[in-house]
């Protein structure tokens, strides 16, 4: 049994649909990520989940049994908030008890557990501290400690790193899953961030306008995106929009506009002639010196119209030659050298055949 | 010589801020001083001197009598002040008066400033202008208002003597009482609670509330252990501004309270406009002063931040 399963849950909001007929289940132990832009609806179904809001409409089990209506405080789901909300009144050592007084434990009892949750997000020197004397980070495991302190069935996370500078933030995402793989409480994440999602999560749901797009594993949901939204959400990609010519189990034989025929792996549910784009991630474009090209198909030729230096890589922006723009990303693995083609170079580009795929409008 | 220059131009720099801040600050800082701490320092030496035989002060020369010191200062005042348990039960009253105006005042004001703030924006501003309202007739009017509705004939009196008629209480009298006086305390001073607890409360981060909830508090642990303690700098402003001014107040006893309920604002409106003794006036002025800075200076340090975190 999983441990919540949400069934067919719609909520509105006057005439807007902020949650549409969502489906999920979510196993013990999971570390679970709804991705998605502001606005799909991810925060609404948080706050359901927490009790905050009702559902229109569908039911929300969890260890099968129905938690709609029951008010937030007797649910034993415990929320991150996007702001942290530490009571400002209260030190790190009181904001952490405070779960456990609620639940009515002893002050021995209380004491024993803060002094070693404050040890594991490694804040015992702080714990008569005040909110507005911790810095950024550790606010945020204050935050972390206190929602789980007495193990809940189930911690939202409400985009709680979305407040930290970008180190800060690759530390905590790593300190993250050590902690849910220490407590073992069931995490659901929220986040626009797909780095972040990819980065974490055991499964990612990706979510757009109220409903749910995809849920896989996070390398399934980059490299097998289920339509054109995933595709663009998570991470970059070249679309060039194409025509099914022949279908068969193992290819797709497309019509790109631009690129003439290319294969790609074979798909379900796909007819000839239907409409959509190939999708292929800029990493898996190999591009090289004109001159040098042994030309294995697919390929085509084109001019490098611009460079991005990241640092690690260097993404190069490629106009073929009957103007459609190609993105490929190369890895600076050469030392001294910020970039490997300059402007206006004549590059072959091609890719393997499996690497491309087709993508349903 | 150039590096000379640079210490040069930031001291004028400065020099000129500094100007500008008594430019700015001055003038007020210069009426407090005239105005306020220059008669307290006349009331303070007032308090060591004789009463003239007419009022006022008598002259500081050598008594005729050889009765008192050399230059006519005493400490007769404070003498007379300790010497007679009157003074004390009155000052005892006062306090008691000002604590419970406050108390009630908290009570009331409370409800209604968690109302305003946590109502929508746009009907704040217009809440709080009610709550100002009263200030836009006179205080003294809307004391005399009060003897109306308390009076004898008056509606209230009625009804609440036809009550307890009923449960064979005899009839009382409302007006010139001391509970006619906490009523126009309470009455007066219900805006000076009211505005500093609501701007503490507006302030209040609401995502708090909703944190406590989803960490297992209900409603009553929600108001006591967040909403409550966030407040209580609001609760001292508020607590600070009632029952200071119930201290010195003279004219809601006067008007609505009964000959037993002198407070020590009448007392010492008695002393320097009927009695016309000065320097008992000023004696008794001095004590409430400092008692006054007592609490204050106690309420301080109750509240100072260690003593909040280990409760």
């Amino acid at each position: 049994m999983p441990l919540l399963e949400i069934r067919n849950v719609t909520k509105r909001f006057d005439n807007f649909t902020a949650v549409d007929n969502i489906s999920l289940s979510i196993k013990a132990g999971e570390f679970f990520t709804l991705l998605g832009p502001s606005g799909c609806g991810k925060t609404t179904l948080l706050r359901m989940i927490a009790g905050f809001d009702a559902p229109d409409a569908g039911q929300i089990l969890l260890d099968g049994e129905d938690i709609i209506g029951m008010p937030p405080e007797k649910r034993p789901i415990h929320t991150v908030f996007q702001s942290y909300a530490l009571f400002p009144h209260m030190t790190v050592a009181g904001n952490i008890a405070f779960p456990l007084k609620m639940a009515g434990k002893t002050a021995n009892q209380i004491k024993i557990s803060v002094n070693e949750a404050l040890e594991n997000v490694h804040l015992s020197k702080f714990a008569n501290r005040y909110p507005h004397e911790l810095s950024g980070g550790q606010k945020q495991r204050v935050a972390f400690a206190r929602g789980l302190i007495n193990r809940p069935r189930l911690l939202l996370l409400d985009e709680p790193l979305g407040a930290l500078d970008e180190k800060l933030r690759q530390d905590m995402q790593m300190e993250l899953i050590n902690l849910q793989k220490e407590v073992g409480v069931t995490f659901i994440f929220i986040t626009h961030s797909q780095n972040e999602a990819l980065a974490l999560s055991h499964r990612i749901a990706v979510m757009n306008q109220g409903a749910v797009e995809q849920i896989d594993e996070p390398s399934k949901i980059y490299s097998c995106p289920a339509n054109r939204f995933v595709a663009n959400f998570v991470g970059k990609i070249n679309l060039m929009n194409a025509q099914v010519l022949e279908a068969t189990a193992s290819h797709l034989t497309l019509k790109v506009d631009g690129l003439g025929t290319v294969t790609v792996p074979g798909k379900d549910d796909v007819k000839v002639n239907d409409e959509g784009v190939m999708a292929i991630r800029p990493e898996q474009v190999k591009i090289a010196h004109y001159a040098e090209n042994e030309r294995p198909a697919p390929y085509c030729i084109g001019k490098v119209q611009d460079f991005l230096y990241i640092g690690d890589v260097t993404t190069y922006i490629i106009a073929l030659d009957n103007g459609v723009h190609l993105e490929a990303l190369l890895p600076n693995s050469t030392p001294g050298l910020a970039k490997l083609f300059e402007i206006n170079d004549t590059v072959a580009v091609n890719w393997l055949p499996d690497s491309a795929q087709f993508l349903k409008n | 010589m150039e590096v000379n220059k640079l210490p040069d131009s930031t001291s004028n720099f400065t020099k000129a801020n500094c100007f500008n801040k008594w430019l700015i600050g001055g003038p007020p800082f210069l009426f407090l001083l005239i105005f306020f701490a220059a008669p307290s320092l006349i009331m303070f030496f007032t308090s060591f001197r004789f009463p003239g035989e007419f009022g006022g002060l008598a002259p500081i020369s050598p008594a005729m009598d050889g009765s008192s010191a050399e230059y006519g200062l005493t400490l007769e005042t404070y003498e007379f002040l300790f010497s007679d348990i009157l003074y004390a039960e009155i000052f005892l009253k006062t306090f008691a008066i000002a604590a419970v105006t406050t108390l009630i005042c908290l009570i009331m004001a409370y409800p209604l400033a968690l109302l305003i703030a946590r109502s929508q924006k746009r009907f704040r501003n217009l809440m709080i202008m009610l709550v100002i309202l009263p200030f836009a007739s006179n205080f003294l009017i809307r004391i005399y208002a009060w003897m109306i509705i308390l009076g004898p004939e008056s509606v209230l009196s009625h009804f609440v003597n036809a009550i307890l008629g009923v449960f064979g209480f005899a009839p009382v009298t409302l007006l010139f009482s001391t509970f006619a006086v906490l009523i126009g305390m309470v009455y007066v001073h219900l805006p000076f609670m009211i505005l500093p607890l609501y701007t503490n409360l507006e302030k209040h981060d609401p995502v708090l509330l909703d944190a406590a909830q989803d960490l297992g508090a209900n409603r009553w642990q929600r108001f006591w252990l967040i909403t409550w303690p966030q407040s209580l700098p609001g609760v001292f402003a508020g607590a600070a501004l009632v029952f200071i001014p119930v201290l010195g107040m003279f004219a809601v006893p006067d008007i609505l309270g009964g000959t037993g309920d002198i407070l020590i604002g009448n007392l010492i409106k008695d002393q320097f406009l009927g009695t016309r003794d000065w320097p008992f006036g000023s004696t008794l002025s001095i004590i409430l002063t400092l008692l006054v800075l007592l609490i204050a200076w106690l309420a301080t340090w109750l509240a100072r931040p260690s003593v909040r975190q280990n409760s």
